[in-house]
């Protein structure tokens, strides 16, 4: 059900971008890749706070379904944190004619956040599955979410002005269709990343369950 | 390469990775189901025999 919505909204977002929405006068057609672009760097900051959400929760309640929670949750951010990086890339090489600038602090602090929650994975691994582990994953997904505001406002706050804004104080940069399609899109990606983390979660404590089965079952 | 070719780039990069994911979640999946199918099969053998 969420898998077939997601489906359908990225279906009407992908229509709405490329057919309904009129081409931009400044950036011309490579500003379509906005559409998708902004939405993904949204949800993978939603799937990062969503993670700490449920570490905080792990830590606070002691329940330990809320390490895979947070664990999937991270993995998603991370999957769409990566596409954030590889769409804004190409974005940034048809608009200024370099894949990267070192100068715009938006994106070196995107790729921060990035890099510090691809590094969770290479803390998780690193420690036996166990309490130990999902504490420690809990407190470093934690520590991680103080980085979201940083980077979500770090455009706002820098003066190099290089990374266009999407909104500002005066509101959202963009009127009528182009508005439309750009909610569109950020819906479409929200339920898309749902779906996502649902079937992933699925499939772990579908795992999980069938590991614990087969040990009872052989011993 | 043109403005134009940057946007398919981009769009084709989303459903690529987003293809690759959900082929990963299927392999899993046909793997828990030879797993599920495995135990079922243990557990037919485990009662009967005892």
């Amino acid at each position: 059900m969420v898998a077939a919505a997601a489906a359908g909204l990225v279906g009407i977002a992908i229509v709405l971008a490329f057919l309904v929405a009129p081409e931009d006068a400044d950036q011309g057609i490579s500003q379509r890749i906005f559409y998708f672009h902004v939405p993904i760097a949204l949800t993978a900051y939603a799937c990062f706070g969503w993670g700490a959400w449920k570490a905080l929760l792990l830590l606070w309640k002691g329940d330990e379904r809320y390490d895979l929670e947070s664990y999937v949750a991270v993995h998603q951010g991370t999957i769409f944190g990566a596409l954030t990086l590889a769409t804004g890339s190409i974005w940034a090489k048809a608009s200024w004619g370099h894949w990267w600038r070192w100068e715009s602090k938006q994106l070196v602090l995107f790729l921060v956040l990035f890099l510090f929650y691809s590094a969770y994975f290479m803390l998780r691994f690193s420690i036996e599955e166990g309490p130990r582990r999902a504490n420690v994953s809990a407190v470093y997904a934690l520590f991680g979410v103080a980085l979201i505001p940083i980077s979500f406002l770090a455009i706002r706050l820098a003066e190099d002005f290089i990374h266009p804004t999407t909104f500002t104080r005066e509101g959202p940069q963009m009127t009528g269709t182009m508005f439309v399609a750009f909610c569109v899109g950020w819906l479409a990606m929200s339920v898309l990343a749902y779906a996502l983390y649902r079937v992933e979660l699925l499939g772990k404590r579908l795992d999980a369950n069938l590991r614990e089965l087969r040990e009872a079952l052989t011993t | 390469m043109s403005q134009s070719d940057y946007v398919v780039a981009a769009y084709a990069v989303i459903f690529v990775t987003l293809l690759v994911y959900v082929a990963i979640i299927a392999a899993k999946l046909a793997r828990l189901e030879r797993e599920t199918a495995e135990l079922a099969e243990l557990a037919r053998k485990r009662s009967s025999g005892g």
